[in-house]
């Protein structure tokens, strides 16, 4: 078992009080933004969306 | 011709055929054809040579000879290391790897199985000598079947009970029963989840089984050969669809989700069944006083 990292995290702007840190954080505008944009990074980092269901999407390479 | 060369020469025939029996191709695709076979069937004829030696050295009271043989022995330790070096090497381009545990488990018997060539040749030639050339064939052939018999270890079908089972979810999570497994990021993914995924429930039968299962080393053994029987839905980048094998720490039981590429109930079940339980994983709590009253 490798050690996880959280690469990036997507969320809405209206979630800008929940994210921090020193990961790259992306703003969508809309839930499909959202959604369209985690796909796209989670294939070309190749790694994976998780959803912590907050509005709050983390991609994660394992 | 030299005089014990009958001797020899059956009893290296032997050891040989016992050699190349035991190497013979499955699922695994392991060892790979043809050049593996190459080396393995050249290793096994220098042990079937050894252990023909043995007797002849030994009527001729040619006793350093036999320090000879063991320094020649050890040259099958080689064997093990080269074994596991190639696997390692290989680990890197296997979308669900073997794992170190299985690894481990494949050199070894590579390694044995020299010696269980070496170990025929010589109950050949030590039939020969008493009971002459009918008999060594016969016994010789009789005790390489043997080993070869006492060396089949237990699968998964004999130490746990395979069942089938749903995948559940709830909100973004997915697992078998009561134990979450993954979080699945990507709406696209749940539903293939969901239309395609499909979860095994591996049930331990005693507490030996469990403190098997339990094993990280069997566990990536149990993935990856089912991978290869059942084939999975799976690439580099679609990391979501990467076959899980989560404990039940309440009962042991082996939970495993994967999408396979043959749906197909039956032999999902019976693959898992066949399955070998590795020789490193075993663990037997029950073997010991204190681990059977514990288990009361």
């Amino acid at each position: 078992m490798g050690e996880s990292n959280i690469l990036a995290i997507i969320t809405t702007k209206n979630n800008r009080d929940k994210v921090g840190g020193g990961v790259p954080i992306f703003y969508a505008d809309s839930q499909e933004e959202m959604e369209e944009m985690s796909s796209l990074l989670a294939r070309i980092t190749l790694a994976m969306v998780h959803d912590l269901e907050n509005g709050i999407k983390i991609i994660v390479r394992h | 011709m030299f005089e014990y060369s009958r001797m020899f020469i059956i009893s290296l025939l032997l050891g040989f055929l016992a050699r190349a029996f035991m190497l013979r191709i499955d699922y695994r695709q392991f060892p790979s054809y043809p050049h593996s076979y190459a080396i393995h069937l050249t290793l096994g004829a220098i042990a079937a040579a050894l252990g023909a030696l043995v007797i002849p050295v030994l009527l001729e009271k040619e006793f350093i000879a036999v320090t000879f043989i063991t320094i020649a022995a050890q040259q099958f330790r080689e064997v093990r290391s080269m074994e596991r070096e190639s696997l390692a090497k290989i680990e890197k381009t296997e979308l669900i790897p073997r794992g170190e545990a299985y690894i481990e488990g494949i050199a070894k018997l590579f390694e044995a199985r020299n010696y269980l060539a070496l170990i025929s040749s010589f109950a050949t030639s030590l039939f020969y000598y008493y009971f002459g050339w009918p008999v060594a064939i016969i016994g010789g052939s009789i005790s390489a079947y043997i080993l070869h018999w006492f060396m089949k270890g237990p699968t998964v079908g004999d130490i746990a009970e395979v069942q089938l089972a749903d995948i559940t979810f709830k909100g973004k999570n997915i697992g078998i029963d009561e134990v979450i497994m993954m979080n699945v990021g990507e709406e696209e993914a749940l539903e293939v989840w969901a239309k395609e995924g499909i979860g095994i429930k591996i049930i331990p039968k005693d507490e030996d089984a469990r403190a098997t299962l339990a094993n990280l080393g069997q566990r990536q053994a149990i993935l990856h050969d089912l991978a290869i029987l059942m084939g999975v839905k799976l690439d580099q980048g679609l990391q979501h669809f990467s076959p899980l094998a989560r404990l039940d720490i309440d009962n042991g039981t082996l939970n495993i989700i994967f999408i396979p590429q043959e749906p197909d109930e039956l032999f999902i079940k019976e693959a898992v069944e066949r399955i070998p339980v590795l020789e490193s994983s075993q663990r037997k709590p029950l073997k010991d006083r204190i681990g059977r009253k514990a288990a009361d």
